[in-house]
């Protein structure tokens, strides 16, 4: 029975892949029965996902903890194995939920944009899922490909010369980006003769100097790949053109890519390069750092300058991703529960978003945007127009939607009391050393910078929310009130359902993100559970 | 043999950035494909270069690696050479779709407007 359980780890990748294939012969007319499959398949996931999240949590029964799959019964350094941990379990979760809900809305109207959907849909989570999961350096090479090749094609879904155009960029970025992580493998490959990321942590710590510096250069090429997916400041130029290119569904779920690259970072920054590594301990702090400040502060801006809302999306994306980079590179071991939480936060806010700007938008101009921030400068031009009809009725439509939109906006600028502010105040008193018993670390320049751009990039986000907000929800609503389906309003109050979920029961997640946490400061659980685990079936 | 190799593999990387950082679509997709050969001859490098050694058991000769090369690399290759064929293929598509947009193979979309 427990062996049969074992199997289950392997589902969340198996079960888009084989759903994903068997939609391709299905003919395209055929659109409703493709829908139903995607969604019966992501609910699928979703509750899979769930029980591998409350297993992973448990400290015995079935998938208890650190649990390692091998691939072909082979055991660690010489297969590949899967491993899932209380971080794998996470992130599996944030996906299947936000493709869940981008699968619902997508079929209300957006998947008659193009062919093949909900295929490449299947495909692009079976990527997320796998690179989640792999516990082996090329085989994550193999699923982010997977998962970028998914993207191209969902990103291209709908056509037009705009999306061609971001999603030429796109493509090359990456395929340049992919070149970057071939070699920082290999290079990785040849100086220590595995490729495995648990027997990489252990092997790095009694490896010989000359071999440790190719190590380093491999580790810094690979990071340069992972910073392109994660939007690092003077590499993500791409990314807001592309995502706020891409079709409202395609976007959502882009939203947690971006977290793929920060993902990596973390797992590998803190079990390859963590306290065990000696003198390596810490490689690439500063550059996160300095990175990820400076993505804060570009995003922060390009959220100020933003004249279009799904514009003002993709910046909060940067904004979200610096964020999060600065944490991991600031080394304090207090802060990464709070980041951890932040992470969850942050993608379902903006996922949530980008699934609402196109309902708001709909039924407008597409000039309107632009309008408004240039009024702003100019003058109004309508100042003077009569106000008539006192108390004009409020469409019940443009009520949900104001309300959804005012969500995001509080989640977004991190303002109490929904979960916004719980993860920003979560990373501050992990720096501040409030919530442990260690005394207070000093705190460096670096930290100040940190804190103060943390404040102002959610200052900079009020700013333009409440600005866009004014113009789109009090201007004049004469026969601009959109005509908007249940299921497309569904998914996105059930994402900032989750996000004021996460606010209710900020202490239980917070322990959950503790433990997490907890188990990968301390990669020596990790590496054991995966070098060591038997195989099927005895020896 | 060493200098050779790492001099075509230099080689070819400084031409696939070049070109990659070329106004033309076409420019940069040969870059692309330049880098990736580059890349290949990289990965297969760092298995160290043997000669007359093969990758796989042979009969009667287990247990001696000194009779063999690191057949992992040679594996990595592979895989690497199959995924970057169907991406340069893919980026071929879209170039052609941006091309049958724009009516220019620039890759902004438009000519830059002359001085």
């Amino acid at each position: 029975m427990s062996d049969w359980l074992h199997h289950l780890i392997i589902l969340p990748i198996l079960i888009p892949l084989m759903v994903g294939a068997a939609m391709i012969p299905i003919d395209e007319r055929n659109r409703m029965i493709k829908g139903v499959m995607g969604f019966v398949s992501t609910l699928v996931l979703f509750v899979l996902s769930m029980v591998l999240m409350r297993a992973s949590a448990s400290t015995e029964g079935f998938l208890a903890g650190t649990s390692v799959y091998q691939l072909g019964n082979w055991p660690a350094p010489f297969g590949i194995v899967l491993v899932l941990d209380r971080l794998s379990a996470l992130m599996l979760c944030l996906t299947s939920g936000l493709a869940l809900a981008a699968q619902v809305y997508s079929i209300a109207r957006w998947h008659t944009a193009g062919h093949h959907f909900h295929s490449l849909f299947q495909l692009l989570i079976a990527g997320l899922n796998g690179a989640f999961l792999t516990g082996d350096l090329f085989n994550l090479f193999v699923f982010f490909e997977i998962m970028l090749a998914a993207s191209y094609g969902l990103l291209l879904h709908g056509s037009g010369p705009l999306r061609v155009k971001a999603g030429l960029h796109y493509v090359a970025i990456n395929l340049a980006a992919s070149s970057l992580f071939l070699i920082g493998v290999s290079l990785i490959y040849g100086a220590t003769g595995t490729l495995n990321m648990a027997d990489l942590a252990i092997k790095l710590a009694t490896i010989s100097p000359e071999n440790r510096q190719m190590v380093e250069v491999g580790a810094g090429i690979l990071g340069v790949a992972f910073l392109v997916k994660a939007g690092m400041w003077p590499l993500s130029f791409w990314l807001p053109t592309a995502y706020s290119a891409a079709t409202p569904p395609v976007a959502a779920v882009f939203a947690v890519l971006t977290k793929v690259g920060i993902y990596v970072i973390l797992r590998l920054s803190l079990l390859v390069f963590g306290a065990n590594a000696g003198v390596s301990a810490g490689f690439g702090q500063t550059l996160l750092v300095v990175g990820g400040m400076l993505t804060i502060a570009f995003g922060a801006i390009g959220v100020l300058a933003s004249q279009a809302m799904a514009r003002l999306a993709a910046y909060s994306v940067l904004v979200s991703s610096g964020t999060l980079m600065a944490a991991i590179g600031l080394g304090h071991s207090s802060m990464i529960a709070g980041a951890l939480f932040y992470l969850v936060s942050s993608t379902l806010t903006i996922s949530a978003f980008f699934l609402l700007i196109e309902l708001v938008e709909r039924g407008r101009d597409a000039g309107a945007d632009v309008l408004a921030v240039t009024m702003e400068a100019y003058g109004d031009a309508d100042e003077d127009e009569e106000v008539d009809e006192a108390g004009a009725a409020i469409p019940g439509t443009m009520a949900v939607l104001g309300l959804c939109f005012c969500l995001c906006a509080l989640l977004l600028a991190g303002l109490p009391p929904l979960s916004g502010f719980v993860a920003k105040f979560a990373i501050l008193s992990g720096l501040f050393g409030l919530s442990g018993a260690e005394p207070a670390p000093a705190l460096s320049a670096a930290d100040w910078t940190y804190v103060t751009l943390l404040i102002l990039s959610g200052l900079s986000a009020m700013i333009a929310m409440n600005r866009v907000g004014i113009r789109t929800f009090w201007a004049s609503i004469e026969n601009t009130v959109p005509r908007v389906f249940v299921i497309e309003i569904a998914p996105v109050v059930v994402l900032l359902g989750a996000c004021i979920f996460l606010s209710l029961q900020a202490g239980p997640t917070m322990r959950y993100m503790q433990a997490t946490a907890d188990s990968l400061l301390d990669p020596s659980g990790y590496t054991q559970r995966v070098l060591t685990a038997p195989r099927v079936g005895g020896q | 043999m060493e200098i050779i190799l790492s001099a075509a593999i230099g080689v070819l990387t400084a031409s696939g950035v070049y070109l990659l950082l070329r106004p033309r679509t076409y420019q940069v997709i040969i870059g692309l494909s330049l880098l990736s050969y580059a890349v290949n001859l990289f990965i297969f490098s760092m298995g160290r270069l043997r000669v007359n050694a093969p990758p796989i058991l042979e009969p009667g000769g287990v247990g001696d690696l000194s009779r063999y090369t690191d057949p992992v690399p040679q594996a990595l290759v592979l895989t690497a050479i199959v995924i970057g064929f169907a991406m340069t293929a893919l980026f071929l598509v879209v170039l052609l779709a941006s091309r049958g947009f724009t009516g220019t193979d620039h890759v902004d979309g438009r000519e830059q407007r002359s001085e």
